[in-house]
């Protein structure tokens, strides 16, 4: 690197209205065109050590800034001084909409913007291109900059109402501009056109509690009324995200069943086969060998599989801790019936049943069995009827999937409530554009009609 | 990097030249223009006052564009309805030169290039007019008629004693940046971009009273 004297540009002196004499503080170190007196709201020529009155104005109305001139925030990678303000308006079918624009200044970095809208803001910073026109499927006007296609919003002419401090151009109260917005929320593309000359920027959103960070203003950013343009929706209820969420969480709890189930010790505890004489008098129940159930609290699943004809059986049982004498009741009916009416057979078989007993701590334990069926009428046979036989099977831990399915289930509630969240969302947005509906609707057009708007 | 030295034919101070290629340059101590006749130095002309400096960059400045060292060797000063800007010369590390413009703090670096096609002339010239320049579509989008303020530094060309010049200055849907310079016939063709100032990471800036760079 080749020394080079070290150079410092002061800062600039404060020079006299030449209107009302009052102190004028310039603070773009010479960059801007015009700086406008903020006690008498003269026009004056920042080009021009003399400071040369552009433009005399008779102030019909003061906005104060919400940032004061001069104060210094950190926003997007840079320092920016306040160095201007004003408020524009737009007439809208008779009704004025006012928003106010902050001139952001940094001597290596040129020209910045803050807009400000109902307390919605944003950073908005001029691009030296020339976004290229389109139409989206819908035939409404798009404007595509840096691989973004921006839909048309609304196109409005602007006018300067009130402005104080220094302007990179020649700012005049009364000026209209043509203004086109066109938005991809975030973002936002503009066209400023005066006279043949288009000047494009690219807002991004910003909530007022940034703003009031990047300032350290007092107190609290007024709260945003409505949904601004280039307002972003709450990220879960723009279009595709739910389910984008839901495939997250379905993937998650399958994966959670996967492995779940792999770990699941499915332990086969007991596996009895066993004989029950229906006609036999006395004492039925009986007790099953001890096993060991291993494992902290998990379920055991419980099978019960009997061969039966034309009848059913009920097997009352309880699970018994061999060490406390805690018991664990439960049942199990299974039936088989057939036969054949009008020349069809049918049959209504349900031989088999399981049940899964939760939460059962582990131990050693046996099993009371007690069965059942129906008495057979003593006279319709003289024959014994014919034993059930029936198989007892115990599984210790085994993977239980129905909670995984009802969890997708729930999490497939909350869609159409979002859904419907992130359609009244953009249908407020666009309510306030040229066009009132989204750039997704279908317009039907009469003949007659040119059909920009439909209203 | 050849730096040769003679004397100045005004004061007799040694100018000492950064670049070999450079055929206009300008005293550090009398100020005055000198046009360079092989190993000769004629004086043409006298610096005028600049206008209040509102640019960071200096002679001397140093920075990168597309990993290409360059360093800032001299300058043409312009005013214009808006303030004044600069055209800096940039001396690249390779012996090419190329041009570093900072209207407004707004940055575009660009190279003399030969126009295919034919360019509007001075009397046509419209806001609108679309060009094909090596692939890339143009349009102009900003006519400027600007006053010739001064020169500074080491120059590729004679270029002194201006008075009114005019400029089309031309965009692209991508940032590309290109000029057409009025001021010589047949006129001057720079093709180019914008450039945001962080990533040209120059050093040697002059610093601003309360800002840190």
């Amino acid at each position: 690197m080749n020394a080079v004297a070290r150079k410092i540009v002061p800062r600039p002196k404060a020079l006299n209205c030449p209107n009302c004499g009052s102190a004028i503080e310039l603070r773009a170190m010479g960059a801007a065109a015009t700086v406008v007196c903020s006690y008498c709201s003269t026009t004056l020529d920042a080009t021009n050590p003399q400071l040369v009155i552009l433009q005399r104005w008779e102030a019909q109305i003061t906005v104060q800034p919400l940032i004061p001139l001069g104060a210094r925030g950190k926003l997007s990678g840079g320092i920016w001084e306040v160095i201007g303000f004003q408020q524009r308006g737009i007439d809208v079918e008779g009704t004025n909409y006012y928003w106010r624009e902050y001139v952001l200044f940094n001597p290596y970095k040129g020209f910045r913007y803050l807009s400000e809208y109902d307390n919605h803001w944003s950073f908005v910073t001029p691009i030296p291109s020339l976004p290229i026109p389109g139409k989206n499927n819908y035939n409404r006007e798009t404007a595509t900059y840096d691989g973004a296609v921006y839909d048309h919003f609304q196109s409005a002419k602007a006018c300067t109402w009130f402005v104080i401090g220094e302007f990179p151009w020649q700012v005049k109260v009364g000026e209209i501009v043509d203004t086109a917005d066109y938005i991809a929320p975030p973002k936002m593309l503009s066209a400023e056109t005066t006279g043949n000359e288009v000047n494009w920027s690219r807002g991004e959103y910003l909530e007022g509690k940034d703003i009031w960070a990047a300032f350290q203003l007092p107190g609290e950013a007024p709260a945003a009324i409505g949904v601004y343009s280039s307002q972003p929706a709450p990220v879960d209820t723009r279009p595709g995200r739910p389910w984008k969420l839901f495939f997250i969480y379905a993937a998650l709890l399958i994966g959670m069943m996967i492995f779940f189930s792999a770990r699941a010790l499915q332990e086969t505890v007991l596996d009895e086969t066993y004989t029950f004489q229906p006609a036999a008098t006395g004492e039925r129940s009986f007790v099953t060998k001890v096993f060991q159930l291993r494992g902290d609290k998990t379920n055991l699943r419980v099978e019960v599989n009997a061969n039966l004809d034309n009848q059913w059986a009920f097997f009352g049982m309880a699970l018994i801790n061999d060490e406390t004498g805690q018991a664990y009741d439960f049942g199990r009916q299974v039936s088989n019936y057939h036969g054949v009416d009008a020349g069809e057979s049918w049959s209504e078989d349900d031989h088999a049943d399981a049940a899964t007993l939760p939460g059962i701590p582990g131990g050693r334990y046996y099993l009371r069995i007690e069965p059942e069926t129906e008495t057979p009428a003593p006279l319709a046979s003289m024959r014994m009827p014919a034993p059930i036989i029936y198989n007892v099977k115990l599984i210790r831990d085994v993977p239980f999937y129905f909670r995984y399915f009802l969890g997708i289930f729930l999490l497939l509630l909350p869609l159409p409530f979002l859904g419907r969240k992130g359609r009244g969302i953009e249908q407020s947005r666009w309510a306030e554009s040229d066009y009132g509906v989204p750039p997704n609707t279908i317009v039907w057009q009469s003949s007659s009609s040119s059909g920009d708007n439909d209203e | 990097m050849s730096q040769p030295t003679a004397i100045c034919p005004n004061c007799g101070a040694p100018i000492r030249f950064r670049w070999s290629s450079a055929v206009q340059t300008t005293c550090e101590y009398c100020k005055s223009i000198l046009v360079r006749h092989d190993v000769n130095l004629e004086k043409v002309g006298q610096v005028a006052d600049l206008p209040p400096d509102i640019s960071p960059i200096q002679i001397g400045t140093e920075g990168v564009y597309r990993n290409s060292a360059f360093q800032v060797i001299g300058r043409i000063v312009y005013s214009y309805d808006l303030g004044s800007w600069n055209e800096w010369h940039l001396m690249f590390s390779n012996g090419s030169s190329g041009w570093l413009s900072d209207a407004q703090a707004e940055y575009a670096v660009s190279f003399l290039s030969a126009a295919e096609g034919f360019l509007p002339l001075p009397q046509n010239v419209t806001r609108g007019w679309h060009t094909k320049q090596q692939g890339v579509d143009l349009t102009i989008t900003t006519l400027t008629e600007a006053n010739y303020e001064g020169v500074e530094g080491e120059l590729p060309f004679t270029y002194w004693d201006k008075e009114r010049c005019w400029f089309a200055d031309l965009r692209s849907a991508d940032g590309r940046f290109a000029t057409i310079d009025y001021t010589e016939n047949p006129p001057l063709f720079f093709l180019g971009e914008f450039i945001d100032f962080d990533s040209l990471r120059l050093v040697n800036l002059k610093e601003f009273e309360g800002w840190t760079a």
